[in-house]
């Protein structure tokens, strides 16, 4: 118990000095630069797959539900609705946690078991500077935007599914319209900056931890894409709890059926 | 822009320059150091001998402050860096380079950008003239015209060569050495010794170098102690170290186990002909 508590105080400490040298330091576009390659460009296929599986999935699944009642075209709503608000933003934020996260944690733990920190700090360098901070802004930045590269072609794949079993698109792109608010577009985006921040500093904390040798570097890696799965959801729950609240307050809520 | 703590005032050599005073350091229930004193000269090469584990590679991290005492205080050019924080200790890092076991050099950079790192960091210098430095360096350690490659690309001596340029990049007071030879063949660890001599002789920097190889050790230390059970065991010139009574010493020079297996710690009571501190 007392080492979880240690861990969150230090984990806590990490992540006030990695703030702030990102409010200090924001523009160090070389170290910045190949970690927005890393994390964006490299990361955008196998978020693509993800967010075009994911509506094709919700598509084949709730096509026959509606068509049982002779709603087709209402599936359009759901299914764009549960991209946006929930999944695209989830998953992207999953996929980008196993791939980038465990690729972080990985390298930092290489570089802690081959002393490359220790000399970065033997040549006056602060580690977090160099290391943490571009790789927690290219995350917080550039995840945003896979998300909606996510939602973009769930979008499509659902509706070509649709499509494919004879649904009327002009329909089908009414419902979907009437559903999504700018609310739940902004709704899904805000989270997936919460997950990019998480999943950068969980697995820059995980690798900075690492234990040595092999094993201690596959287990950071490990533990910092659970961690960050867990924190994905953890957070998904409560930030939801929050904007919902937010919506209520200011509008009232209807249902997308009405 | 930062003040240059590079810049050298006038020293007189044999002066102490780093002082370890009264130093413990536990790690859970091993004790590596209880009380341990001891003097480093300036302009000398200080050997540090010792079996693995036995805190040599601590004792520098002490130094550098990558770790901190237990207990006792870490003296640098007069000034007690114990207790700095990470901000304050920079400017006595720039005092030193450090020579990583590794050679640690970092894999995402080229052999350029790693020898000039320090220069980036701490000097507004134009590019121009950190080249030429970094050229000069390189070309002391023998390894002019790679400044294009990877880490990945160099080989363990060489590798070892551009972690000693980028060491010596900052012009530092002190250079610290954790195995420089360890991993290599006798003749590139023989090279390595040149490099070490060569760096001490035009830098004029003090030097401490933390081995178990002897050959090294005779080749470039002023002077010699060794480390057994958190305590200097003997301390003393190159001819002194090999004509020390103390059996652990022995052993340790001729590399003999004994036939207990335990180096000996047994059999030696109270012979250690030098003790600094």
């Amino acid at each position: 118990m007392c080492d979880q508590v240690a861990d969150l105080g230090a984990f806590y400490l990490f992540t006030a000095q990695t703030l702030s040298w990102v409010l200090r330091d924001f523009t160090r576009w070389r170290l910045l630069r190949p970690q927005l390659f890393e994390v964006g460009v490299m990361s955008l296929p196998v978020v693509l797959f993800t967010g075009s599986f994911i509506g094709m999935v919700l598509a084949a699944q709730s096509y026959f539900q509606f068509e049982a009642i002779g709603r087709a075209s209402w599936s359009g709503a759901v299914i764009n609705l549960s991209v946006i608000k929930e999944l695209g933003p989830v998953l992207a934020g999953v996929m980008i946690a196993g791939r980038v996260g465990g690729a972080l944690a990985a390298e930092l733990g290489t570089m802690r078991v081959t002393e490359q920190i220790d000399a970065l700090r033997s040549l006056g360098a602060d580690p977090i500077r160099h290391l943490v901070a571009p790789r927690f802004l290219a995350c917080l930045l550039l995840i945003p935007f896979l998300t909606v590269y996510c939602d973009f072609v769930g979008i499509l794949g659902g509706y070509a599914v649709a499509w494919s079993y004879g649904v009327d698109a002009h329909e089908y792109w009414r419902h979907s319209a009437d559903a999504i608010e700018n609310y739940d577009i902004f709704t899904g985006v805000l989270k997936s900056c919460f997950f990019g921040a998480f999943i950068a500093l969980i697995s820059c904390f995980k690798g900075f931890q690492s234990r040595q040798g092999a094993a201690g570097v596959g287990r950071a890696a490990t533990e910092a894409f659970v961690t960050s799965f867990m924190a994905i959801l953890v957070l998904d729950f409560f930030i939801v709890l929050l904007l919902q609240a937010i919506y209520d307050f200011f509008w009232s809520r209807s249902s997308i059926f009405l | 822009m930062r003040p240059d703590t590079t810049s050298r005032e006038p020293e007189a050599c044999g002066d102490p320059v780093i002082r370890l005073d009264h130093v413990h350091k536990q790690f859970g229930p091993h004790v590596v150091f209880e009380d341990l004193t001891l003097e480093i000269q300036r302009g000398r090469t200080t050997v540090v001998l010792g079996q693995s584990g036995v805190g040599k590679s601590v004792m520098l991290k002490f130094i550098t402050g990558l770790l901190r005492p237990d207990r006792g205080r870490v003296i640098v050019c007069g000034q007690d860096v114990t207790n700095l924080t990470e901000r304050q200790f920079i400017p006595v890092r720039m005092r030193f380079g450090v020579v990583f076991q590794g050679a640690a050099l970092f894999d995402y950079l080229s052999v350029y950008e790693n020898v000039a790192f320090a220069l980036r960091e701490h000097k507004r210098l134009p590019e121009s003239e950190v080249r030429e430095i970094v050229r000069r360096r390189l070309e002391l350690v023998d390894m002019a015209g790679t400044e294009a490659l990877l880490p990945e690309e160099l080989s363990g001596g060489m590798k070892k060569r551009v972690g000693l340029a980028r060491a010596i990049a900052m012009d530092p007071h002190c250079i610290l050495y954790d195995e420089p030879t360890a991993g290599l063949d006798p003749v590139t660890a023989d090279m390595i010794n040149r490099l070490i001599l060569r760096c001490q002789k035009e830098l004029k920097a003090t030097s401490i170098v933390v081995t178990h190889d002897m050959a090294s050790a005779y080749r470039v230390g002023d002077r010699i102690l060794m480390l057994y059970e958190g305590q200097i065991i003997a301390d003393g010139t190159p001819d002194e170290f090999r004509a020390c009574p103390d059996v652990r010493v022995q052993r340790f020079i001729r590399g003999d186990a004994g036939y207990d297996g335990n180096g000996g710690s047994k059999e030696v009571q109270g012979s250690k002909f030098k003790v600094q501190g």
